[in-house]
């Protein structure tokens, strides 16, 4: 419901997903963060005998260049929240979103895929995926590219933007034009030595700069795990990279607190959250029987 | 649903509401934030608490109609609920330690300001309160500040009511006479802001502000209240609903973020006329 669009999974489904769980006997909370509303040690005080985490993927990452505050620069998570839980593709939305223009995504895994297709969607003239390195190392799903590039999204590959360009009229600080982007600078990469993963490394051609002419720019590089939740429950350990670290059931290092889904192994995919889900359902399940 | 169990009209644009939230009433801190959704499809407006009552679990927020949503929340009457209600969230103003305080506010900001100045002021801290308003029609909350300020001057932009000039007169003049505040906590517009850091940097004294960018997920998901510190001659980009929405006053990007929060002004605008075109067709 939140950023995943509609074309991709219809919220009819999502719903009926959630009505089974109802059915089953569920109760849903909404409206309750955990970390802020209530901790996780509150839940076990409240009478809970286990806990499941599956707060999903956190804090958006940019890339740190110039310009990447300007107006019309998102994150690929703001971009697909207002677009899909606010609902700001309807006519007359009550949530605003950059519509039409030209739009530069700049990342190659699934999401920015979706938040391409997305942009098509509201009415983007032109819309580019912008990756640094070659169509082999593009870590999206190849259905996802070969339907983007059916739509007519243009992939400009081993490229990397340097800079975002923003209107500036120095003779009118009142402008209301000032701050929205204009453009974005790109150098051409070409493949190096690969790194320690084995994936080869993206190098810098020398003296390749251009520029695109677009209007909105959505950085879509991946996220950091949300932090919330960690840094409130004492105990519960996380890699270097912020997730959650787990056994194989699913158990964090702290007892009866299982985790699941992007909290854990950072932005991957509904299916291998469901999975996660159900080892977990299953793992608590048996020790709650015990 | 939660249920609006108070209304008061506070000045012709601001409006108070009591809120039954037991939850976000149990945890709420001074300087921290709700965010709230009026019905289903509406939008997601963040508000700072300004007030709690724990045992009847409600929260107080405060809100100048300026948009489509808060115009649609003002027309909400008690007895009547809104959709979504969540919180309490951000980073809790830090009051530790601070003896000798002065509090700035800047209109609808004296709304955030004012449980920052109780909770100094229930700690035993010294509190000096600066509140500005447009005009005399647009103050609030004077009695509140009164009752809970050693010293409190209110100033208008117009002379109507108080003293006649901005929050920055009465600041530069204590300052210029040796006041020595532990931290000037400023909450308002984000060029008053901007302007008492600058009163307030000849002389050295620490400012805290309350920063209010365009947010729409409030937990560190979306990235859209994003700003620019300079820390230490190093950019660096934070999030005001997890990282904040207090910072240091001499970090921050005042003219960046005044830019980000026009970026749907147009938008706007147009809700909320729409709005109030609607209000109109209902009336009739």
């Amino acid at each position: 419901m939140y950023g995943i669009p509609e074309f991709r999974l219809p919220k009819k489904i999502v719903a009926k997903e959630v009505d089974t769980l109802k059915k089953l006997g569920v109760k849903i909370e909404t409206n309750v963060v955990i970390g802020k509303t209530l901790t996780i040690d509150e839940l076990f005080e409240m009478g809970y005998e286990a806990v499941f985490i599956g707060s999903g993927a956190g804090l958006p990452n940019f890339m740190g260049i110039p310009g990447e505050s300007l107006k019309g620069v998102y994150s690929a998570n703001e971009f697909l929240t207002r677009s899909n839980l606010m609902k700001s593709y309807l006519q007359s939305p009550e949530t605003p979103i950059m519509k039409g223009g030209k739009v530069a995504v700049v990342g190659g895994g699934n999401v920015a895929m979706d938040a391409a297709r997305t942009a098509l969607r509201l009415g983007a003239e032109k819309v580019y995926i912008v990756y640094r390195r070659s169509m082999e190392e593009l870590p999206a799903r190849r259905e996802e590219v070969e339907h983007a590039e059916e739509e007519g999204i243009e992939f400009r590959l081993l490229c990397n933007p340097t800079e975002i360009l923003g209107y500036n009229n120095p003779d009118d600080v009142r402008d209301p034009k000032n701050g929205f982007v204009t453009g974005m600078t790109c150098v051409r990469m070409e493949l190096g030595e690969p790194d320690e993963r084995g994936r080869r490394r993206p190098v810098v051609i020398p003296d390749s700069e251009f520029t695109i002419d677009v209007d909105t720019v959505i950085m879509s590089i991946g996220t950091s795990p949300n932090p919330l939740i960690k840094s409130t429950t004492e105990g519960l350990e996380v890699n270097r990279h912020g997730g959650i670290i787990v056994n194989e059931d699913g158990l964090t290092s702290r007892n009866a607190v299982y985790a699941g889904g992007d909290a854990v192994t950072g932005a991957a995919t509904v299916i291998s959250a469901m999975g996660a889900g159900k080892t977990a359902a299953k793992a608590i399940d048996e020790a709650l029987s015990k | 649903m939660y249920k609006i169990v108070e209304k008061k009209v506070l000045n012709p644009t601001v409006i108070q509401l009591w809120i039954e939230a037991p939850l976000v009433a149990n945890k709420a801190k001074p300087g921290q934030f709700i965010i709230l959704r009026v019905d289903e499809d509406g939008e997601r407006i963040p508000l700072t608490v300004a007030g709690v009552n724990k045992e009847k679990g409600t929260v107080k927020i405060i809100f100048q109609v300026v948009g489509g949503t808060t115009k649609k929340l003002s027309y909400k009457e008690a007895g009547e609920y809104i959709q979504d209600f969540v919180g309490p969230l951000g980073v809790a103003t830090h009051l530790d330690g601070l003896r000798k305080v002065c509090i700035v506010g800047g209109g609808v900001g004296c709304a955030i300001a004012m449980p920052i100045a109780e909770a100094l002021h229930a700690m035993g801290a010294h509190v000096t309160s600066i509140i500005g308003f447009r005009n005399k029609d647009l103050l609030i909350l004077e009695d509140e500040f009164k009752a809970c300020s050693d010293v409190l001057r209110v100033m208008t932009d117009d002379g109507s009511y108080g003293e006649h000039g901005n929050v920055t007169v009465p600041l530069k003049e204590m300052l210029e006479a040796g006041e020595k505040f532990d931290m000037i906590i400023t909450i308002g517009p984000l060029i008053m802001m901007k302007f008492v850091v600058a009163t307030a940097k000849p002389f050295g004294t620490p400012v805290t502000a309350s920063m209010n960018p365009i947010m729409i997920d409030g937990t560190g998901m979306c990235g859209g209240c994003r700003l620019t510190l300079n820390v230490d001659g190093k950019k660096v980009t934070k999030f005001a609903c997890v990282d904040g929405p207090d910072f240091n006053g001499y970090e921050i990007d005042f003219d960046e973020a005044m830019s980000r929060g026009r970026m749907y002004s147009d938008f706007e605008r147009h809700a909320y006329e729409n709005s109030c075109n609607l209000f109109k067709k209902e009336v009739q």
